[in-house]
């Protein structure tokens, strides 16, 4: 079965070209362009926020992104219940959007951070990580300089009685250490998703590891779950 | 008026001024003479070493451009050409080191963009004092995270790239910069600025009074007033290139412009004057009409500022509204700012008055071009000779010493702050002699690599010249990939000293002569002079960019050994050349002897050896023995394994433990076979002469080397590897 995906272009996006390629050329999927300055999701089924350097992330990570006209559109699809991800900065627009809870922090050695990681999936019952088994070690980039996560106690509280942790750094045997948890996020949280369980935050790229060539398909996981989501 | 203290601001010599009132027929005022500094400094102009880069062969087969214009252009088959040139940025980044690499990334990038190649590719060769300094450190660091600033945000990867440590440049670092793009062979475009009456377009970024002088500075060496100059450099916006880049990208795509060229060095001047020289045509602006980002700008500043992030566009006259349309859309500034004209004139105009006025061609082709005087150093005879030394008594710990030397020691701590992985065709083999990246839609892929051993070159010009070459194509045999161009950065110190001038004119004979051997074109590159801080110059430093092509990139080849029990076959023969090697500068404190020699002809018969037998899937895999010798070749290929497979090696050579181990003879490879593909592949190499010998295999969980009976190296891969992977983290640690 065929999906329709909504890639979103901010000035400043960088992965755009590369998760249209992900779900396009290696998926098989329909998948299309969506411009930050018009108010059309052009009846897609699910929007993503790609990677990149929105508004070349002045002021703060994805926080001018939040404010173009076309995210108007993505909260009322989201709130409907329509499936939104977001990859890395796509992650940061969604913090500073409000449709997630928390906020980011520079990575705890004050570096950028481009190297393989090892993901657990804690939550294997969203439409993103449907395809993995509980506890299952992903392997998939990542690339940033803010994605240290962070929120006050009584949030993070919320968040893991809501189930909201869906992928924490781990090493290659699913184990959670001060060492794998390489940008010094609360809980080691790599992805996060609502509370309705519709919109998913990740620093993590999958669709840079959706082919052989490039080091690993783990990726491919996330990308399948949503295409073979049943709701 | 003009007086001898301004022509020593500006750079220039007296003879020089006279020959500018003679070409142009009067005495050129203020801004005119800004102009002339701009574009006949050695930055811009070559003067000094455009009668030596002529012996660099630029023609081939699949040359659509060579040296000229913003970048070398190869056909690469399939409709498609790769764009790409390596440049500088020393000067600046000493001065500034953030802003100075980044604004490097930035400036090359724009070279490769404005002929309407998406760039898909970025390395940097850099090369610092030592890290025993806090300066040199912060040096390091700020250029680094510069480059990782601008190249991660604009969205380009920086795979690769190589980092060298010596003293000579504690004071001069050098920050090299390769860019590489893809472009469809029919729509290339060049700075052209033809057809009287079209429109001349600034788009980007306002103009401020950032960089004035950046050029001439680059053209002159470094007093004591560095802290003076931190104005000289520009700050970068990747933001606002990236806004650049797609807005250019999409309107090279139609058909609506004539040419463009981007303000990179000598901003407005250089672009303008260059556009008109290559079409013989003339330009007029004015400057009024210039978006300004400060006020009270002089027409001085404006001419000569170095603001990044701006282009000069020639548009067609009657596309010009599709034009701006676009760089609407990504919220840039597209201003018409004049046109072109006939007659050969730069004429540019300010409050309504004329401010400059001046033939095109004295200012881009009538600059002087100077045959500098030649004298073999004073050095090369006690710096050549290099005494008896002994042997350590211990060689697994000199083995460490060596691995956990900076130059030699893992660059992971730089790799992983740039952004390697973007645009998803960076083929994954960390640690790989060359980058190779896939392009899309094709079975290809390209594979690049930067080279350049600067005490080589110090001790023997020739010689280091000819070794960037042919190491760059080895790195490349290794993958799999076949040289097909090639982009050169030559940094040396002041060309005024005789001493440099004959560096110079010896590196590129040496060049030639193995760029002749591989067949392989000069497309263009970069001479970067005035290396020189309180006097000191740095070693000679060649930096190769070398281009390859990897016809099946499912035969893409890497160093990391594969499996247990695989053969390990050296292709070459190991001598006894200890001069210059990493292992007697490391280990026995000196910067001494010949540097190895070459045969350049064995050279290339090892590496179309080391390509046929990848191309007949007999190799598992291939890693190029350089600095650090033949021991630390051996353990790269170790450490980068899967299974961090360890190796036992017996070597039977009959020459000194330490040249067997260290030494860094050329032409040499290390292979792993399977066992079955062993003899297939020995009796290829005697068929091609090429020496091929059996000298251990792979296996267990230590780094075992034997000399004759003698086992010398006797160590847990666990621990050589902790040495080589924490010497660079451990000396940035925060503590």
């Amino acid at each position: 079965m065929k999906l329709k995906f909504g890639v979103v272009i901010f000035p400043g996006s960088n992965c755009d070209y590369d998760t249209l390629y992900a779900l396009k050329d290696v998926l098989n999927q329909d998948a299309i362009f969506l411009w930050h300055k018009e108010h059309n999701l052009k009846n897609v089924d699910c929007v993503i926020l790609p990677g990149g350097f929105s508004y070349g992330d002045y002021l703060r990570s994805g926080s001018i992104a939040a404010f173009s006209p076309l995210m108007q559109e993505v909260k009322e699809f989201a709130l409907r219940g329509g499936l939104v991800l977001g990859i890395c900065n796509g992650f940061q627009v969604l913090l500073e959007l409000g449709l997630l809870p928390g906020a980011m922090l520079r990575n705890k050695n004050l570096k950028f951070l481009c190297q393989f990681v090892h993901l657990r999936v804690d939550n294997e019952a969203t439409p993103f990580t449907y395809k993995a088994k509980k506890g299952q070690v992903l392997k998939i980039p990542i690339a940033h300089y803010d994605g240290n996560f962070f929120s006050p106690p009584d949030t993070i509280q919320e968040i893991k009685i809501n189930n909201q942790i869906v992928l924490r750094y781990s090493d290659a045997r699913g184990q959670l250490s001060e060492e794998a948890n390489v940008n010094g996020s609360l809980e080691s949280i790599a992805g996060l998703i609502n509370s309705a369980g519709n919109i998913m935050g990740m620093m993590p790229h999958p669709e840079r590891a959706s082919e052989a060539l490039l080091g690993s398909e783990d990726g491919r996981i996330i990308f399948e779950s949503i295409i073979n989501w049943k709701g | 008026m003009i007086d001898r203290k301004i022509l020593e601001e500006h750079n220039l010599t007296l003879d020089e001024y006279e020959k500018i009132v003679e070409l142009i027929g009067k005495e050129p005022n203020i801004t005119e003479l800004g102009i002339f500094s701009l574009m006949w400094s050695e930055h811009c102009s070559y003067k000094s070493s455009t009668i030596h880069l002529k012996h660099l062969p630029v023609e081939g087969e699949n040359v659509i451009q060579g040296p000229g214009e913003n970048a070398g252009i190869i056909d690469i088959g399939d409709g498609l050409a790769a764009v790409f040139k390596i440049e500088s940025h020393n000067h600046p980044s000493f001065i500034e080191p953030y802003q100075g690499a980044a604004t490097g990334v930035g400036g090359i990038l724009r070279d490769i963009f404005t002929m309407g190649a998406r760039p898909i590719v970025l390395q940097d060769s850099l090369r610092f004092g030592p890290l025993s300094t806090a300066k040199n450190k912060s040096v390091m660091e700020g250029v680094v995270s510069g480059i990782s600033g601008y190249g991660n945000s604009i969205g380009i990867p920086t795979v690769g790239g190589d980092v060298y440590f010596n003293d000579c440049y504690s004071l001069n670092p050098l920050v090299n910069v390769f860019a590489l793009g893809i472009v469809k062979k029919d729509s290339i475009f060049y700075a052209k600025a033809e057809g009287t009456g079209n429109p001349v377009l600034y788009v980007g970024a306002k103009t401020g009074r950032d960089g004035i002088h950046g050029a001439t500075m680059a053209s002159a060496e470094f007093g004591e007033d560095l802290e003076h100059k931190r104005p000289n450099v520009q700050v970068g916006d990747p933001f606002m290139e990236k806004l650049l880049l797609e807005a250019c990208l999409e309107v090279t795509a139609k058909d609506l412009i004539v040419g463009i060229q981007d303000m990179g060095a000598a901003g407005l001047t250089c672009s303008t004057t260059e556009m008109a020289s290559k079409s013989g045509t003339g330009i007029e602006i004015d400057l009024d009409r210039v978006p300004q980002r400060e006020e009270g700008m002089t027409p001085y500043e404006m001419m000569l500022s170095e603001s990044q992030e701006r282009m000069l566009i020639v548009a067609k006259k009657d596309k010009v509204k599709e034009v701006q349309e676009i760089f609407l859309k990504w919220d840039l500034d597209a201003v018409i700012i004049g046109q072109v004209t006939k007659g050969g004139r730069l004429k540019v105009s300010f409050e309504g008055k004329t401010v400059v006025d001046l033939p095109v061609k004295a200012v881009i082709d009538l600059c002087p071009v100077y045959e500098r005087e030649i004298q073999i150093p004073s050095y090369l005879e006690s710096a050549t000779q290099l005494e008896p030394l002994p042997q350590p008594e211990n060689f697994n710990q000199a083995f460490i010493k060596l691995l956990s030397s900076p130059t030699i020691a893992e660059k992971e701590w730089v790799r992983r702050q740039y952004d390697h992985m973007v645009q998803v065709n960076t083929a994954f083999f960390p640690g790989a002699d060359a980058s190779v990246i896939r392009i899309k839609d094709t079975n290809k892929a390209l594979a690049v690599t930067l080279d350049g051993n600067s005490l080589y070159s110090y001790l023997d010009p020739e010689t280091g010249g000819q070794i960037a070459v042919a190491e760059a194509c080895r790195n490349l045999a290794c993958v799999g990939a076949r040289p097909i161009g090639v982009t050169n950065c030559l940094n040396f110190g002041n060309p005024e000293k005789p001493e440099i001038m004959w560096q110079f004119q010896e590196t590129i004979k040496g060049i030639a002569q193995g760029c002749r051997t591989f067949g392989i074109p000069v497309t263009g590159g970069n001479v970067s002079f005035y290396n020189d801080t309180e006097g000191i110059s740095i070693y000679p430093t060649p930096v190769l960019g070398i281009v390859g092509m990897v016809d099946d990139i499912k035969q893409i080849t890497g160093p990391a050994f594969k499996e247990e029990g695989d053969i390990l076959i050296l292709l070459g023969e190991n001598k006894e050349e200890l001069g210059a090697s990493e292992y007697v500068k490391t280990i026995h404190q000196k910067e001494k002897g010949m540097p190895p020699q070459i045969d350049l002809e064995e050279e290339k018969r090892i590496h179309d050896f080391c390509l046929e037998i990848i191309s007949l899937g007999l190799v598992e895999s291939a890693h190029d023995v350089s600095e650090g010798g033949l021991a630390c070749c051996l353990a790269e290929s170790s450490f980068l394994s899967d299974k961090k497979t360890g190796l036992s090696v017996n070597l039977r050579d009959g020459i000194r433990s330490d040249a067997v181990l260290f030494g860094e003879t050329q032409s040499r490879i290390v292979i792993t076979s399977k066992n079955q593909n062993k003899q297939k592949i020995l009796e290829l190499a005697k068929n091609k002469q090429v020496k091929a010998a059996v000298i251990g295999k792979t296996g267990g969980d230590r780094i075992v080397i034997s000399h004759g009976d003698a086992k010398l190296i006797d160590i847990p891969v666990d621990e050589a590897l902790k040495a080589w992977r924490n010497a660079i983290p451990e000396i940035f640690a925060i503590k």
